[in-house]
């Protein structure tokens, strides 16, 4: 996944749990880089129409913003089911993060023929527990 | 949420392990999906799509044998194994989900292996060519079995287009 798309999903799943515009600091807190770093990509997501900056509230993503950062959280979703219910990986939170940068989303649709995925993903998503619901045993209703 | 990184890089045995095993993983994928749809072929119209079933039957072949030099690999180095055997079980169990309907479909599909594994080797190198970490393999020769099989991906790309091509 490139680093654009990880920008994007770390804007979308900050959104979500905050519930609003994502501040940059949050972003950059999320992926582990300096608040210069997340700005600079910050403003090229912006010159892309991927996402709008508004000063002292934050980030927000446009729609294409929005279904960018969808696909990309549900191939990091691939990459967590893959782990965690074909290779019997317990870190499967930990491992997914490392790998998320080498797995393009092809790749991960080829992974995704053989695990389970809910017709909702990625909206089963638990940012919090930086997994998926039905993973991370979550989910308000139903279960895996 | 748990911090990232955002750099396409590989820095560790383990990290390394693990993408080859999905290497693995993804060999098998591609392997059952030429087998399967070569059997399908052979089946139905085997004299009129000699070319494909050749095709087929090639990309299955490469794959298994892709597959052997990614384990010999991971055998080198220091990692866990995994359950290999359950995931051809699965692999064998999910193919007929994603099954195309037609001949036209079955090489489209094919070409998605293909693409997708050459996209996947690409990335893989790139990745271990920015790191400077230090493997319990040789570096040198990682890349070079992953170059080799990158290659043979890409003229698997080549090999499907040209069909496809004449077929219009």
């Amino acid at each position: 996944m490139n680093t654009a798309n990880q920008y994007l999903k770390a804007i979308y799943l900050v959104q979500r749990m905050d519930d609003g515009p994502a501040a940059t600091g949050r972003v950059a807190d999320s992926l582990d880089v300096s608040p210069a770093s997340a700005n600079e990509m910050i403003g090229k997501l912006e010159e892309r129409g991927l996402a709008e900056h508004e000063k002292y509230k934050g980030v927000s993503l446009t729609e294409e913003g929005i279904t960018r950062a969808e696909n990309a959280l549900q191939t990091y979703c691939i990459l967590e089911r893959f782990l965690a219910n074909v290779l019997g990986v317990e870190e499967f939170r930990d491992e997914a993060q490392q790998l998320e940068p080498v797995i393009d989303e092809t790749v991960a649709e080829r992974l995704d023929t053989i695990i389970d995925r809910a017709d909702e993903c990625p909206d089963c998503f638990d940012a919090e527990a930086d997994a998926c619901c039905y993973l991370a045993g979550t989910c308000e209703s139903g279960a895996d | 949420m748990v911090a990232v990184s955002v750099d396409q890089r590989v820095d560790s045995d383990h990290q390394l392990a693990r993408l080859l095993q999905i290497g693995v993983v993804l060999e098998e994928v591609v392997e059952a999906r030429a087998y399967r749809h070569y059997q399908s072929l052979a089946e139905e119209d085997r004299d009129l799509e000699a070319d494909v079933e050749a095709l087929l039957e090639e990309a299955a072949t490469e794959s298994a044998r892709h597959r052997e030099r990614l384990e010999e690999l991971v055998d080198e180095l220091d990692a866990e194994s995994i359950p290999f055997e359950s995931v051809e079980t699965l692999v064998e169990a999910r193919y007929g989900r994603t099954k195309p309907e037609d001949f036209d479909g079955v090489l489209y599909d094919q070409l998605c292996n293909e693409e997708t594994a050459y996209k996947f080797y690409d990335d893989l190198i790139d990745a271990i060519e920015a790191s400077d970490a230090a493997f319990s393999l040789e570096r040198d020769r990682v890349l070079e079995v992953l170059t080799e099989i990158r290659d043979e991906e890409a003229e698997g790309v080549e090999e499907v287009t040209r069909i496809m091509e004449a077929r219009e």
